[in-house]
């Protein structure tokens, strides 16, 4: 695959200047539509103000197989709010009329995308201003399905590199990958187990063998300690269920935000991202 | 009448060639997981090729099979109903005469061999009936692995009794709220363990979904029901049915039965899935008849869906059909047109479930009922010197509690 068109995009940008300045990606996680539309699209939009160098927007799945109970449930909330795929596109759209530096990745689920067309799913993508795409179900066996119609249209398509990746494995998922690599520092769903710093510091090390691409660390960082501990180790780090975590705690009984939800949330990123600052 | 030799041998015709070595059918099936399994996935596949070639794993299948499943499994000449319905000689493969009550123990057998092969030292399940929990949990006492079945909050209520067997077998059963906390939330949770789990756990998959080779390994386990049942109509009749009817919720007793015959041109096959309440009502369970296409635990397959490609929860008044799926070769098999797929109601399988105990003496389960159900409907096309073959893939003990329930009666 010829992946020229990728050299210089949002992502590319994004991590070179970083680089340059000797500091860390910070990417936050958001569901598209948690809790409804209105209010993500505030959350969305205050995220690289609050510190967020990159931002992954979930597209809610109603079987989320590699989330934990937080993304399952923040995905639940933004469904039963009417979100869609059509309506995460909206969000990206509405994002971009005010902001054309921030990369935006989306992530999710293979089956909506599936539905709604897959070519016709990364042109749009790509039109709109979305940069790469993490799509959780479609391993580099599947990559006819979305990876190389994504990669033609140019987009990104970032995978997930985990602990149980081993050797034999590890070119066949680095193949095809651009933008950067996310690995995932525990086995298991998203936000469950917490990652030990010294099995980051090796797993990274032993990523770089395979690869000049920027490397992201994610699953289980929920404090602004644990950010930059992880930080130190790799060139970015993703936090995810712990921001969804916040939303949460801001809803009332019938699930409708409070008033401060939006400035909570943001605060909680802010404090995150002095942490990776820190790094 | 079918002729013995009738198989089509050359390997463009045929209907049992799949799945492919990327393991898809047609376009159904493939590996559509998240990275952190597939390594496990790769590996199941490489144990699970070198068994099938090693005479030791097929005799110990055997053996089990036969002293402690009960295998081989009649095929019984069901003569009052075939009087009664007028149609054609009516057989049941009688496969809730196993232990455990149901054809699920022939693949929890063929997979816990597999997982010693393997040493996995865990086994973890999903279930929706019990029907697959209890048929694994059983299998973990026989051979000594501790056993972990998801069962969503909803099925437990529904299946009490199944529970407790699960209990006394010694799993732990992990009631399931995520989602609607029905099988397909089950089987997200058991995913989400297996993830987190993968060096010392085994996912004993129910029916013949899930990622490649599930569904050509769940078949291939459950095809000694077929491969019987061939032996056994050649003993009774000296030829092949002309028909054959199997219900549908995942699909591996269906798969079970048909696999040997399909490439047989002139038998007809029949899968019936669970209508419900009616497909008009969308409140059913039948993939194909009233689902499209799409992507959902591992593989590619006809999906109850929304336009948004969310999963809509199936109903069925059986447990066990109530998936809103079906394994990837029925989709390839509805496709390619060898196989049709009908569907029927709720009360039309409770209907049929009187009929059997009725004239039969024999209790079915709510999915086998299903089967019967259509066996009534198109019986008036046969005529008596015809050959039907039924898979009667469960005992209704289970089910007395909601049939009672859906006929008024209060226990
Ligand atoms: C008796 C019986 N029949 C059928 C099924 C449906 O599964 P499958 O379609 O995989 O045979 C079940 C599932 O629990 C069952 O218990």
């Amino acid at each position: 695959m010829n992946d020229s068109n990728l050299s210089d995009t949002r992502i590319t940008r994004c991590f070179a200047n970083l680089a340059k300045q000797n500091r860390k990606a910070f990417v936050a996680f958001l569901t598209g539509g948690d809790p409804d539309y209105q209010t993500s699209k505030q959350l969305v939009s205050g995220l690289p103000a609050a510190g967020v160098d990159l931002i992954e927007i979930g597209m809610p799945f109603s079987d989320p197989m590699a989330d934990g109970p937080s993304i399952q449930v923040s995905s639940q909330r933004a469904l039963r709010n009417g979100m869609t795929l059509v309506k995460t596109l909206d969000l990206v759209r509405e994002f971009r009329k005010t902001d054309d530096a921030t990369p935006i990745v989306l992530m999710g689920y293979y089956n909506p995308i599936y539905r709604y067309g897959a070519h016709h799913f990364v042109q749009e993508c790509a039109e709109i201003g979305v940069d790469g795409l993490i799509i959780v179900d479609l391993p580099p066996e599947e990559d006819k399905e979305l990876c190389e119609p994504a990669l033609t249209a140019g987009l990104h398509w970032v995978r997930l590199v985990t602990p149980s990746t081993d050797d034999d494995r590890i070119d066949a998922v680095l193949h095809n990958v651009s933008g950067f690599v996310y690995y995932i520092s525990v086995l298991g769903v998203t936000g469950t187990r917490r990652a030990m710093a010294d099995h980051i510091e090796v797993a990274v090390s032993r990523l770089r063998k395979y690869t000049s691409l920027p490397i992201a660390v994610g699953f289980g960082i929920k404090t602004p300690e644990h950010a930059k501990a992880v930080a130190e180790h790799a060139d970015g780090i993703v936090v995810g269920s712990a921001i969804v975590d916040m939303v949460k705690a801001n809803l009332d009984e019938s699930g409708k935000p409070n008033a401060e939800l939006v400035d909570r949330v943001h605060d909680f990123v802010r404090d995150i991202a002095k942490g990776v600052e820190n790094a | 009448m079918v002729p013995l030799n009738s198989n089509i041998n050359s390997e463009t015709d045929s209907f049992r060639s799949g799945p492919d070595e990327t393991g898809h059918f047609g376009i159904y099936g493939g590996r559509f997981v998240a990275e952190t399994l597939m390594p496990l996935i790769l590996n199941v596949e490489k144990a699970y090729r070198a068994a099938s070639n090693d005479p030791e794993f097929q005799s110990e299948f055997d053996y089990y099979a036969e002293h402690y499943i009960g295998r081989p499994s009649p095929l019984y000449h069901a003569a009052r109903l075939s009087e009664h319905l007028g149609g054609p000689k009516i057989y049941f493969k009688r496969d809730e005469l196993n232990h455990t009550g149901a054809h699920k123990i022939n693949n929890t057998l063929g997979q816990i061999l597999l997982a010693r092969r393997m040493k996995k030292t865990r086994i973890i399940a999903e279930t929706g009936a019990g029907q697959h929990g209890v048929a694994t949990a059983t299998v973990c006492a026989l051979f000594d692995l501790p056993c972990v079945v998801y069962m969503g909050e909803t099925d437990i209520e529904r299946q009490a009794p199944n529970v407790f067997r699960m209990k006394l077998l010694g799993a732990e059963v992990i009631p399931v709220t995520s989602g609607t906390g029905t099988l397909k939330d089950a089987m997200n949770e058991a995913l989400r363990d297996w993830v987190a789990n993968v060096d010392t756990t085994f996912y004993i998959i129910g029916t013949v979904a899930g990622p490649h080779p599930y569904p050509e390994m769940v078949r291939n386990f459950q095809s000694v029901i077929g491969n019987e049942t061939r032996e056994q109509i050649l003993e009774a009749e000296n030829r092949l049915p002309d028909c054959l009817v199997a219900c549908i919720g995942g699909g591996s007793n269906a798969m079970g039965l048909f696999h040997p015959f399909l490439d047989h041109p002139d038998i007809q096959i029949i899968g019936v899935e669970a209508a419900g309440l009616g497909i008009e009502t969308g409140k059913h369970a039948a993939s194909i008849t009233g689902g499209q296409p799409g992507v959902l635990h591992g593989n590619r397959t006809y999906l109850l869906q929304t336009d948004d490609g969310q999963i809509i929860d199936a109903h069925s008044i059986s447990a066990g059909l109530d998936y809103p799926g079906i394994g990837p070769e029925h989709s390839w098999l509805h496709e390619s047109g060898r196989v049709s797929y009908v569907s029927v109601t709720d009360q039309e399988a409770l209907e049929a479930f009187q009929l059997c105990c009725q004239t039969e003496g024999i209790i079915p389960a709510l999915e086998p009922a299903h089967a019967l159900a259509h066996v009534m409907k198109i019986s008036k096309q046969f005529d008596p010197s015809q050959i039907l073959v039924m898979n009667m893939c469960g005992r209704g003990d289970k089910d007395v509690f909601s049939v009672a329930e859906a006929l008024g009666t209060k226990l």
